[in-house]
C-alpha cells in the first residue's frame, strides 16, 4: 500500500458496533481531520486503529513497519506523583526543542503543579514529538488557549512536512479547517 | 553491649532501609502499596508452613510470596480495584494466625515474623539480603522507564509492538521476593512501614522522580538508624519503634 493507513468498510466499537462503515486513508505528510457529533464513534475509531477497540467488520491496513502514536482524551494520572515535564518527555523520547516559551520555562516543574492547559499541552507534546510515522490525536485542542492552538497548528504542519501522517479527531471546526488537508465528517448513518 | 554483636543485624536492616523505600516508590506509582502488605502476610504464612514441613522458613516465605507475585497478574482483570491484594492479604493473615494458634511449634516463629527479629540476623542472612538487594536495585533501574511509561501512557507498549507483561510480572515477582525477605528480618509491619511511609512523604515534597527516590531513600535510612539506636537503647522491639518513628515523622511533615 502507498499510504500509511487505509480502512475499508470499517465498523468498530467496544461491546457492540458503534460506527457506520468507513473508508479512510492517511498518507505520509498528510493531516486528515475526523469530525462529527458526540457518540458517532470518532474516538472509538482511533482506539480501534490503535488496537484498543474491537473491529466488527471491514479491515484496517497499515504500511508494514509503521510506528503509531496515540493521544487520548484521558489525562495521564500524574496528580500526587513527582514527575517533571522534562522526565515525561524523556520517557517517550520526545524532544523539548520547539516547545513554546510559556511551557519551556516550566519543564522542570512537576506535572501536577502546572495549570490544566500547560499539563495538557506537555502530555500532548510527549506523544506528538515521540518517534512515530502515524500520529492519532483525539481532541488535541481541549484546554488550550488561543496561543496554544496557534502553536499546535504550526507544529502539526511541521510534523506533516517532516513526513508523518496525522489523523485528528476534533470538535473545533476552525482548528480542523485550518490545519487539515482533508476532513471526513461522520454523521451517524452517513459519512461525507 | 558489644558493638560486634549488633553489627550484622544493623547492616542487614540497613540494606532493607535502602531497598524498601525505593521499591515503595514504584509500588506507590502503580497504586499497589496494599500488595506490599499482602506479600508480607503471605510470606509469614509460607514461612510457618515450611517450618511445619521441616524446611527452612525463609524458603517457604519466598516461595509463597513469589507465587503470589508471579500469579497476581493472572487475576488482575477479575479482581480489580485492589480486591486481589486485599484477598491475598486476608488469606495470608488468616493462614499465619491459624497456624500459630494451632501449632505450639509455630507460635514463637509466628510472633517473630509479625514483630520482627532483626537482632537475630546472622551473616548468611546478611549475604542473602545484600546480594538480593543489589540484584533488586539493578532490576528496578532497568524496569524504571517502562514502569513510569506504563503509568502515564498505558497504550504505548501495544502501539510500539512491545509486550507489557514482562515488565509487570517481573516487577510483581521482584516486589514479592523483596517483601518476603524483609518480613523475615523486620517483621510484617516493620517492612510495611519502610515501604509505605518514606515514599508517601517523598511524593509530597519531591520536585521530580529522581528527587523522589532520593527523598524516600534519605527518609528511610534516617528513620532506620534512629529506630535501631532507640530500640537498642530503650530495650524495645525494633519493628514497632521504627513504625512509630515513621508515623510521627509522617504526621509532623504532613
Amino acid at each position: 500500500m502507498s499510504g500509511l493507513l487505509r480502512t475499508e468498510q470499517l465498523v468498530v466499537g467496544w461491546q457492540q458496533p458503534a460506527t457506520q462503515p468507513l473508508d479512510l486513508s492517511v498518507a505520509a505528510g498528510e493531516i486528515v481531520g475526523l469530525t462529527g457529533p458526540n457518540g458517532v464513534g470518532k474516538s472509538t475509531l482511533l482506539a480501534a486503529i490503535a488496537g484498543r477497540a474491537r473491529v466488527f467488520s471491514g479491515r484496517i491496513e497499515q504500511r508494514p513497519g509503521t510506528h503509531l502514536a496515540l493521544q487520548t482524551q484521558d489525562v495521564p494520572p500524574v496528580v500526587g506523583m513527582p514527575l517533571s515535564g522534562r522526565e515525561l518527555l524523556a520517557l517517550t523520547g520526545a524532544s523539548p526543542a520547539g516547545l513554546p516559551a510559556w511551557l519551556a520555562d516550566h519543564l522542570d516543574s512537576r506535572l501536577d503543579r502546572l495549570s490544566g492547559g500547560q499539563r495538557h499541552y506537555l502530555t500532548l507534546w510527549a506523544i506528538l514529538q515521540a518517534p512515530a510515522d502515524l500520529v492519532l490525536l483525539d481532541e488535541p485542542t481541549n484546554n488550550l488557549d488561543v496561543a496554544g492552538v496557534a502553536h499546535l497548528t504550526e507544529h502539526l504542519r511541521d510534523r506533516a512536512a517532516a513526513g508523518a501522517g496525522l489523523l485528528v479527531v476534533s470538535h473545533d471546526t476552525a482548528f480542523v479547517d485550518t490545519v487539515c488537508g482533508r476532513v471526513i465528517a461522520l454523521e451517524g448513518r452517513h459519512v461525507s | 553491649m558489644s558493638v560486634e554483636l549488633f553489627q550484622i543485624p544493623f547492616l542487614t536492616g540497613l540494606a532493607f532501609a535502602i531497598l524498601l523505600p525505593i521499591l515503595g516508590c514504584y509500588l506507590r506509582l502503580r497504586d499497589e502499596w496494599l500488595a506490599a502488605l499482602a506479600y508480607s502476610h503471605l510470606a509469614a504464612a509460607g514461612a510457618l508452613l515450611a517450618m511445619l514441613a521441616g524446611l527452612a522458613p525463609v524458603i517457604g516465605g519466598l516461595a509463597m510470596a513469589g507465587l503470589a507475585g508471579a500469579c497476581r497478574r493472572l487475576f488482575a482483570r477479575r479482581l480489580s480495584g485492589g480486591a486481589g491484594d486485599a484477598l491475598l492479604l486476608l488469606g495470608g493473615w488468616s493462614g499465619a494466625v491459624l497456624i500459630t494458634a494451632n501449632e505450639p511449634m509455630a507460635e514463637r516463629l509466628g510472633h517473630a515474623l509479625f514483630d520482627g527479629q532483626l537482632y537475630f540476623a546472622g551473616s548468611e542472612q546478611l549475604w542473602l539480603v545484600g546480594v538480593g538487594g543489589l540484584v533488586a536495585l539493578f532490576f528496578l533501574r532497568l524496569l524504571s522507564p517502562n514502569l513510569l511509561l506504563a503509568r502515564v501512557y498505558p497504550d504505548i507498549f501495544r502501539l510500539r509492538g512491545l509486550s507489557a507483561w514482562p515488565t509487570q510480572m517481573g516487577f510483581d515477582l521482584m516486589a514479592a521476593l523483596c517483601l518476603a525477605l524483609a518480613t523475615m528480618s523486620l517483621g510484617v509491619m516493620g517492612a510495611f512501614a519502610l515501604v509505605f511511609i518514606p515514599p508517601w512523604l517523598a511524593f509530597r515534597r519531591a520536585a521530580n522522580w529522581r528527587a523522589g527516590l532520593c527523598w524516600a531513600l534519605g527518609i528511610g535510612v534516617a528513620a532506620y538508624v534512629a529506630a535501631f539506636a532507640l530500640a537498642l537503647g530503650l530495650d524495645q522491639p525494633f519493628g514497632p519503634v521504627l513504625a512509630i518513628l515513621l508515623v510521627l515523622g509522617g504526621l509532623l511533615v504532613a
